[in-house]
């Protein structure tokens, strides 16, 4: 199943991307893992879709569009309620940016 | 008496006539759960206290008044845990609202009184992704449910559920229905509003019935499909009883038999079973007619791009922000993000975030996320061509009988193979139902299930839940 094109996923990197932290074994186990699935993706590679057009095609050929006008939504206590930690009817985290 | 083996129509009918009440149908529920669950682990949490309050008040003039239905632990109920079996969401997550599927059985008199185990988020074949525990095959406690809706197989299999709802990404309502022995419903892309399900891949995640007959998953199809304004991609459709012409038979139907899904590779026990309910149809006056699905061999591969692409999307609001697990002592934001998401998912959902963050991730957007969605719209063009010739589609649902529990763990790609026979539905966003045709005996004698699959044209359930029927009522 392997092909001689198959980039090497770069797991440590990807993992950054995705806010993810992970252990060293992690990382190599993926790194296996991740390496076969992509291998195997790879059979698409045998099709040719240059001339295909059927890209973009929609899960739904219909669109539904509501009119833009506000209605009840659930209420901030209930939406807290949830929160890790919240302050003054805000959801509280570290600090973003320097005074 | 014991009522939860029963099917909702019969317990309907019971209920209204007056010879029993809701309580005596909770009360055996109750004696199941207490009975079976501690070694099938269908439940993630249960109250049974208020399903008995519940069932005091219940309307019986309802379609479903009175009836108690489990449901997958990744719908919203307001005021019930919804933890997607995740530690992430586990012990600190209530929901504050109702999924619209809930607010529809709520309406139609429906008892919501627990929550059935799953894959983490969905992901997975086995339920062994869980993060909270294992559930086991009724019929073969060393094996698994299937998955990702496995609870809720299991839990209508060990009648320990009347009927059951659980999602389908890639097989995951289908698939444990086969491997259980029940019947499952993958609605069409569009019947049934995914509001207030914990998303996963938003382009193929349909909410479906589990039961234990094709007539009470026509019945709750009754009840949860329909336009949502909360849902965009719902669809607006004619009011339709699919209990009606359920028993009309096949007769004059024409059904495809996609050559490329009778190839090699299935278990030939599963493939006798799977060939006899398909003769059993032929006898019953329908039409075999041999088809050609010819970009069936990409499916698997267009499938690993796209759910994953849109999970790793998806999943990135559970950040450690507004709800669920938080690391204590961050150093700044981004290392709680980074923190909190490791500590709270298990390692199918990283795998598959990492996967779908590759995939999208710049200078592979289009050799993998575009490509795939081009194979996509091949897929689904496949069988449209098919339903020009055929009314529904045959086929197993799975290679395999259930799979002994830790078989292939460390081998995630060689569990996606096995998903080869459902996630094209889902890529066509066509719909599709797994109902039980007969059993396997297994090297240690126990007898597992097999299901038949029957797909249908967007929007067609209709002729499915008939086909389906008429399988039911052969044997």
């Amino acid at each position: 199943m392997s092909s001689e094109r198959t980039e090497q996923i770069d797991v440590r990197y990807v993992a950054k991307l995705a806010r993810i932290d992970l252990n060293e074994a992690e990382c190599e186990t993926f790194q296996e893992q991740l390496s076969a699935i992509l291998g195997y993706i790879d059979t698409l590679k045998d099709l040719d879709l240059d001339t295909t057009d059927t890209e973009g095609q929609p899960a739904v050929d219909d669109n539904y569009l509501r009119e833009d006008v506000s209605r009840p939504s659930l209420s901030q206590e209930d939406l807290l309620r949830n929160a890790p930690e919240s302050a003054k009817g805000q959801v509280r985290v570290p600090k973003v940016v320097d005074a | 008496m014991e009522l939860s083996n029963q099917s909702i129509t019969s317990l309907r009918k019971q209920l209204t006539s007056g010879d029993i009440c809701s309580a005596d149908i909770i009360g055996s529920l109750a004696n199941a759960i207490e009975k079976k669950d501690g070694e099938i682990g269908a439940y993630l949490s249960h109250d049974l206290d208020a399903a008995r309050k519940a069932a005091k008040t219940a309307d019986l003039s309802l379609p479903l008044g009175g009836i108690p239905i489990a449901i997958k632990d990744n719908i919203n109920v307001k005021g019930q845990p919804c933890s997607c079996a995740s530690r992430f969401l586990d012990g600190s997550y209530t929901s504050p609202y109702d999924a619209t599927v809930i607010s529809k059985l709520r309406a139609a008199g429906a008892i919501l009184y627990g929550r059935t185990n799953m894959d983490e988020f969905a992901m997975g074949s086995t339920t062994e992704n869980s993060a909270l525990g294992n559930t086991r095959n009724p019929h073969d406690l060393t094996r698994a449910p299937g998955g990702s809706s496995g609870g809720s197989a299991a839990a209508v299999a060990s009648h320990s559920a009347i009927a059951a709802l659980g999602s389908d990404t890639g097989g995951s309502i289908r698939q444990p229905a086969s491997y259980c022995g029940v019947v499952g419903l993958k609605p069409s892309y569009g019947r049934v509003s995914r509001y207030g399900l914990v998303a996963f891949a938003s382009s193929l995640d349909q909410i479906g019935p589990i039961t234990q007959n094709v007539e009470d998953s026509a019945l709750l199809l009754n009840t949860i499909s329909g336009r949502d304004a909360m849902d965009a991609t719902s669809l607006e459709q004619p009011d339709t009883d699919f209990t009606q012409g359920l028993n009309d038979g096949v007769a004059g139907m024409k059904l495809g038999l996609p050559k490329e899904y009778f190839g090699d590779g299935i278990d030939p026990a599963v493939r006798h079973q799977v060939d006899e309910s398909i003769k059993k149809l032929e006898s019953a006056g329908a039409e075999l007619v041999e088809i050609s699905l010819p970009h069936t061999e990409y499916a698997v591969a267009t499938y690993y791009i796209i759910a994953p692409a849109e999970a790793s999307s998806n999943l990135s609001r559970f950040d450690g922000v507004r709800y669920g697990n938080r690391v204590e002592n961050p150093n700044d934001i981004i290392d709680l993000y980074r923190r909190s998401r490791e500590q709270g998912f298990g390692p199918e959902v990283k795998r598959r975030i990492i996967l779908g963050t590759y995939v999208l991730s710049s200078g592979y957007y289009d050799a993998y996320y575009n490509k795939a969605q081009k194979v996509k719209g091949l897929i689904k063009r496949d069988f449209e061509n098919a339903y020009q010739k055929v009314d529904a589609i045959l086929s197993p649902v799975t290679p395999n009988v259930a799979p002994v529990i830790g078989a292939d763990k460390d081998n995630p790609l060689q569990q996606y193979l096995a998903d080869i026979f459902t996630i094209s539905a889902n890529l066509a966003g066509i719909c599709g139902i797994s109902v039980p045709c007969g059993k396997v005996t297994s090297e240690s004698g126990s007898q597992l299930p097999v299901g038949l699959q029957i797909l249908g044209p967007h929007m067609g359930e209709q002729a499915i839940l008939k086909v389906a029927r008429a399988v039911e009522s052969s044997d």
